[in-house]
């Protein structure tokens, strides 16, 4: 999933300044799931928010909504709140949520109430850790399932650098070495010879090397034309 | 055989033990002093000096630089590049940079990740790894690149730079056989010569030596000058692979103030030594103690 994490909330009061009607919006998806932008978390962020307005004098009158995702056409019909009637909408979803509803309500400021940090997965309770990198060109075949792109510190592609020291990674001693983990898994299954063979340098064309990335599914596409 | 490309190739084919030096460019362009030593210190001494690329991350004077101000005085360069700043198209320009300005050995290194240094708000690069920075130099040796032309041809250099190639290894890592079977892929991608991380431990590097026989490239051992007991207990703590033993560390500390010095050079001349029998050369990082440089290579005869 995607995961997000709320912003500061001295940043955010900052960002709605210029306005007075706020409706903060959770997302069902990612955001819920990580348990920081669903409709639970946008309850509390509305509260908050209307706890600080007058005592920062900042006349904020807030309420708050949540549909199933922001980053699908469908479910805005499921807004019980109108963007169109208030001066901004505060989105807890990720950054595609906050730009697919502002592409769908063009005259209402949408605001980003949370940073988007990365694509992964709940490892312990309260613990989420990068996965995948989306680098668009997946070698997890190779690497028996743990992802060289995101789970290296440099994405590095043939191995590890002189930096892994106990199987943790130079950055910082919280962090696995990737490549620690995918050598001790293939060494395991005597699939060493996966890692032993050079791999030629990666195309990041598939990354954001070619600029802004698109997917299209032909077959939907070409339905669609017959229909119409 | 070919000829050798660099006084350095000539060294290892002699069959001699070999010694190089290192020098780290100065924060600013004051490179004198830096030059004076390598001049002073170095350049009878060793048969060549690697000049290190923003060593740990810490934005310097660029190693290209330095490298040709070394070889206008007489000094042989051994051209340290890490794949952490420069993408593909600018490791390859570098690289045609210093083939043109004369330098050729070209040691290759992934580098220390931004984090480390004094920029750690800088991206990342890495877009080629040490293998790939190896077969990069391969590519434009055969006088190509790693790009196409608009026919989707290759490319095609007009002169052809050629290298003398190296690269590093930790052999004492906690883990050395990752450490091992990229040392492999390195060689296979063209690596002639490899430079260690530092080493402490002669039965541990024996070992490591035994497990890359096959790949019969002449190795440096890796040899950092331990300036004091507080320094020796740091690269334990804070430098992956590296593990200096406490007899180390208990010489360094009973010893006088004034003749540390003296022990941290007898210290660099056993371990070579000890470990010469099994190695092709020994790379000496003084961390500015250059002066130490002759004294340490008669120590270790």
């Amino acid at each position: 999933m995607i995961i997000t994490e709320r912003k500061p909330f001295d940043e955010i009061l900052e960002t709605l300044k210029p306005y007075t009607k706020v409706l903060v919006l959770g997302c069902g998806g990612c955001a819920t799931v990580c348990l920081t932008g669903g409709e639970k978390q946008a309850e509390e962020l509305a509260s908050q928010l209307r706890l600080v307005s007058g005592p920062k004098k900042l006349d904020l009158q807030v309420e708050f909504d949540s549909i199933t995702r922001q980053c699908d056409r469908e479910f805005a019909e499921n807004l019980k709140q109108s963007p169109d009637n208030y001066d901004c909408v505060l989105s807890m979803a990720c950054g595609v949520g906050v730009q697919f509803m502002s592409q769908l309500y063009p005259d209402v400021p949408f605001l980003p109430a949370m940073n988007t940090t990365f694509y992964g997965a709940g490892v312990a309770l309260g613990v989420w850790e990068e996965y995948c990198h989306g680098c668009g060109d997946c070698v997890l075949a190779l690497t028996d399932g743990i992802c060289p792109v995101a789970r290296c510190s440099k994405s590095l592609v043939n191995g590890p650098c002189g930096g892994t020291n106990d199987g943790k990674c130079e950055v910082s001693s919280d962090m696995d070495c990737g490549w620690y983990l995918i050598y001790k898994r293939l060494a395991e299954k005597g699939k060493l010879d996966q890692f032993r063979k050079i791999q030629p340098p990666k195309d990041w064309r598939k990354d954001r090397g070619a600029g802004v990335r698109r997917m299209i599914l032909k077959e939907m596409v070409e339905e669609e034309e017959c229909q119409a | 055989m070919n000829e050798p490309v660099s006084n350095l190739q000539q060294a290892f084919e002699s069959g001699r033990f070999v010694f190089t030096g290192e020098i780290g460019p100065p924060k600013g362009i004051n490179v004198e002093p830096c030059l004076q030593e390598a001049k002073k210190y170095l350049k009878a001494t060793v048969a060549a000096v690697n000049v290190t690329d923003g060593q740990t991350a810490v934005m310097r004077i660029g190693s290209i630089a330095v490298s040709k101000m070394l070889l206008d005085r007489g000094i042989e360069p051994i051209f340290q590049m890490t794949c952490r700043d420069r993408n593909r198209i600018a490791l390859q320009m570098d690289l045609l940079s210093a083939g043109s300005l004369g330098i050729k050995n070209v040691l290759a290194l992934t580098g220390d990740h931004v984090a480390m240094g004094d920029h750690p708000e800088a991206k990342p690069v890495f877009d080629l790894d040490s293998v790939g920075l190896l077969q990069a130099m391969v590519k434009l040796e055969s006088g190509t690149d790693f790009g196409k032309d608009m026919k989707g041809n290759p490319n095609q250099l007009d002169g052809i730079p050629k290298f003398f190639k190296g690269c590093c290894v930790t052999p004492c890592a906690d883990e050395v056989e990752p450490q091992i079977i990229k040392l492999e892929k390195k060689v296979e991608a063209g690596a002639q010569f490899v430079q260690t991380q530092a080493v402490y431990d002669p039965g541990a590097f024996e070992e490591f030596m035994r497990r890359i026989e096959h790949l019969k490239v002449p190795v440096m051992v890796g040899i950092v000058m331990l300036k004091n007991a507080g320094m020796a207990k740091y690269m334990n703590r804070c430098v992956p692979g590296v593990r200096v033993p406490d007899e180390f560390i208990q010489r360094l500390s009973d010893v006088a103030k004034e003749d540390r010095q003296k022990v941290s050079i007898e210290i660099c001349g056993e371990l070579i030594r000890k470990m010469k029998h099994c190695c092709q050369g020994a790379h000496l990082m003084t961390l500015g103690w250059d002066h130490c440089v002759p004294e340490i290579i008669k120590a270790a005869t």
